[in-house]
């Protein structure tokens, strides 16, 4: 019963460090393929190289993913 | 000729397979979008000739930026006999995203498994034979870089031409083979540029482009299929993705074994500081300013006399030789005035092109490019610009054509349009003989600030103009910032060289073609009418520049022959330090007096406003026309040679008059 809090928040909201599953993306539909074809699709690990100022690094699969603050956001993650 | 094309993520290798296939020199660089045109070259394999097309990087067929376009059209459209695509083998997941997609085609597909020598050292393991199996698709390793497995690459491919395709049929799910079946019929009653299939799909993934292509295109029947499919919010198009990626991952979980998360990496530790939210910009400040000091003092301190000593020797020698078989005065004039005044003057400058070009290529080659978008990305967005827009202003500072080309990976129109329209301040390495003819002759001791102030003067006004254009004529959103940042790799040597061989013979070519042709025609018009002093007043050249030099009597420099070198570097810029030498050092062959000269009839304050209007105004022919092509209209070829020359003159003026009463 180790999944009792999963927890859901957006992508943007994560800080350096951390690690999370994506599990959804509310944005329009081009986006959304946009991110998909861009190897953020669901099921995706994702850890956070950085998160101040500026778009977010990510790190999908030792590969590294600039993306701006906006879309990040609307990225929706569970950890 | 059968035609194999490359097809790929960006940054997968392409290109770098492209030239070892063909021999070719295409350009090569760590980072994404490099190559934004198709670029065709041959090989003759088993003594038949095979027509190979390199192709821009593209993450899947549904294209979002221009360069993709490229792609994603020659594949539907330009009937490739067979597809290498190639594969970044420590991102296969990803990449096979593309291959799934072209599966689902019915493409006949190779799979290049390209950089197999940082999937080893990452100790990620793949099953080949596997690989191919479950794919269905022939498969062979390679790495690029190194010219390995190219030979088994094109026994593959051509072998495969012949095959009939031994696909492994592509599996949707139950809803998605419904939904085509209920679609295709529809499709069949026309006639469509894309293959039907496609379509299809691209109808189910609501792809805005090609609902508006069927909008216009297609049948009534079709139209109404496509708004129905348009108005019902099924997660349809996720299914659809999510259903390739089921199909890599699938395949991926039997033949791909990746070790877990390493410690940090060169590249996790240099990002840490060049990403850096404080130390960023200052940094990519300081690599810049590097770049424009070392070329500065390698290419004019240590190897600068030696062109200009080789012409100043072949120069005299000529001219004595001249003297003694008592040529004709006019054919004496036009070798040491024309050619070795004016063609000469521009050679000199050869050292320090071959140095800025070396220097800007180890840049691009190493993977900082992506990071310079990245760390500007900030200021980029508060001005209304997208940080990509950077990337395709540091390449301007080689030639605002490829710069202007590179703004095809702009997804939004709008941060397109304003990209190319601030290139050209983006200082190109064609002006650095202008600016090096008059630091030479009036800052001799601080070339390297002088030549740093100036683009960075550059940077400024594109900055400023861009703002302003995002503000008024283009205004909106700018898109998304969303980039890959490749690992950094050791620039390799040859691929330096050969960007860099590569810029320097266009040099040279310009130097032998239109700086020639300029400089002899100019000359022409300095000895005419028949009699005049040569390069006089009197000449139909001082009497043409006689007329449009008081426009610039305002900036300082309103003698006629400033007038006439501007204009024709509108033909190429080097050709302002050609038709200054042919006017200016009439009479002498050896490069050095045009300097000389020059300090007689500028001062510093006028060389100086004379170098901010070479700066800012009217681009060369060649950027005017690639502005053209790239916007595909005439009015804003139109618009940025007039708004360039505005800014130029004004700021010129600026320079002139407050340093006048500054006492300058
Ligand atoms: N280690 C390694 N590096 C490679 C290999 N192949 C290419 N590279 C490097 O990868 C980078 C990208 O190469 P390109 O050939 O420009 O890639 P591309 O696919 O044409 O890229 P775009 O034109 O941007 O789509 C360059 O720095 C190459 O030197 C390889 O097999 N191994
Ligand atoms: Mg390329």
């Amino acid at each position: 019963m180790e999944n009792l809090y999963i927890e859901q928040s957006s992508l943007s909201s994560l800080k350096k460090g951390e690690c999370g599953k994506i599990c959804g993306i509310s944005a329009g539909c081009n986006s959304r393929s946009r991110l998909c074809e861009l190897g953020l699709n669901k099921g995706v690990l994702v850890k956070i190289v950085k998160n101040d100022i500026g778009p977010l690094i990510l790190n999908i699969q030792g590969h590294k993913l600039a993306i701006g603050k906006g879309l990040a956001s609307k990225i929706i993650i569970e950890r | 000729m059968d035609t194999i094309a490359l097809v790929g993520n960006p940054n997968s290798g392409k290109t770098t397979l492209f030239n070892a296939i063909t021999g070719s020199n295409q350009h090569v660089g760590n980072w994404p979008g490099v190559t934004v045109e198709k670029k065709e070259g041959k090989v003759k394999y088993n003594n038949k000739e095979y027509n190979i097309v390199d192709l821009p990087g593209t993450y899947s067929l549904g294209a979002f930026s221009e360069d993709e376009i490229v792609a994603r059209d020659f594949i539907l459209k330009g009937n490739p006999d067979v597809v290498i695509n190639v594969i970044d083998a420590t991102n296969i997941e990803r990449n096979l995203y593309l291959t799934a997609q072209l599966i689902e085609m019915g493409t006949k597909v190779v799979l290049a498994l390209n950089m197999m020598d940082e999937a080893k050292a990452k100790n990620i393991e793949i099953d080949l034979d596997k690989l191919s199996k479950e794919l269905g698709v022939p498969i062979v390793a390679t790495i690029a870089s190194k010219k390995q497995g190219i030979q088994d690459l094109l026994k593959s491919a051509t072998e495969y031409i012949n095959y009939e395709k031994m696909i492994k049929p592509f599996t949707y799910t139950e809803r998605i083979k419904n939904e085509l079946e209920s679609i295709m019929p529809l499709l069949s009653d026309s006639e469509y540029i894309y293959p039907k299939n496609w379509l299809a799909i691209k109808i189910l993934e609501k792809d805005k482009e090609i609902i508006n292509y069927i909008d216009k295109n297609g049948t009534e029947n079709l139209k109404n299929k496509v708004n129905e499919i348009q108005s019902i919010d099924s997660d349809l198009e996720l299914e659809i993705i999510d259903n390739r990626y089921n199909f890599v991952g699938d395949i991926l979980s039997h033949s791909v074994k990746r070790p877990a998360e390493d410690q940090l990496s060169l590249t996790d530790k240099i990002d840490k500081i060049v990403t850096d939210k404080f130390w960023g910009i200052p940094i990519f400040g300081l690599i810049m300013f590097i770049v424009f000091q070392l070329t500065f003092t390698i290419g004019e301190g240590f190897l600068g006399g030696l062109v200009e000593g080789l012409i100043g020797t072949l120069g005299k020698y000529v001219e004595e030789v001249l003297l003694n078989i008592s040529a004709p005065t006019l054919l004496t004039s036009f070798i040491i005035d024309g050619i070795f005044g004016g063609v000469g003057a521009v050679l000199v400058f050869v050292p320090l092109i071959v140095v800025l070009y070396f220097f800007l290529g180890i840049l691009e080659d190493t993977g900082y490019m992506a990071r310079a978008a990245y760390v500007m990305d900030g200021i980029m967005r508060k001005l209304g610009l997208h940080g990509k827009t950077f990337i395709s202003m540091i390449i301007g500072f080689g030639c605002n054509v490829p710069g202007i080309m590179a703004t095809r990976t702009l997804e939004n129109k709008k941060d397109r349009m304003i990209a190319i329209l601030i290139n050209p301040f983006m200082s190109c390495g064609a002006r650095i003989p202008i600016y090096m003819l008059f630091i030479a002759a009036f800052f001799p001791n601080n070339g390297g600030l002088v030549l740093f102030s100036l683009y960075l003067l550059g940077i400024i006004m594109a900055l400023v103009v861009g703002k302003i254009f995002s503000k008024t004529l283009f205004k909106g959103e700018s898109s998304d910032f969303i980039m890959e940042l490749p690992p950094y790799r050791l620039p390799s040597i040859t691929s330096v060289l050969r960007n860099m061989w590569d810029k320097v013979w266009d040099f040279l070519h310009r130097a032998g073609t239109v700086i020639f042709v300029v400089v002899s025609l100019l000359w022409v018009l300095s000895i005419l009418p028949y009699g005049v002093e040569p390069s006089s007043q009197g000449s139909y050249l001082g009497k043409i520049g006689t007329v449009v030099a008081p426009i610039f009597k305002p900036a300082g420099f309103g003698s006629w022959q400033a007038a006439v070198s501007l204009f024709s570097g509108i033909a190429a810029k080097e050709a302002v330090v050609g038709v200054l030498g042919m006017v200016y050092a009439a009479g002498s062959s050896d490069p050095s007096a045009l300097a000389v000269e020059l300090q007689s009839i500028f001062t510093p304050l006028t060389a100086v406003s004379f170098m901010v209007m070479v700066l800012f105004y009217t681009p060369c022919a060649a950027t005017i026309a690639t502005v053209k092509k790239e916007t595909n209209s005439y009015k804003w070829a139109i618009f940025i040679s007039i708004y360039t020359f505005i800014i130029g003159w004004i700021s010129a003026v600026l320079v002139y008059q407050v340093g006048t009463l500054l006492g300058f």
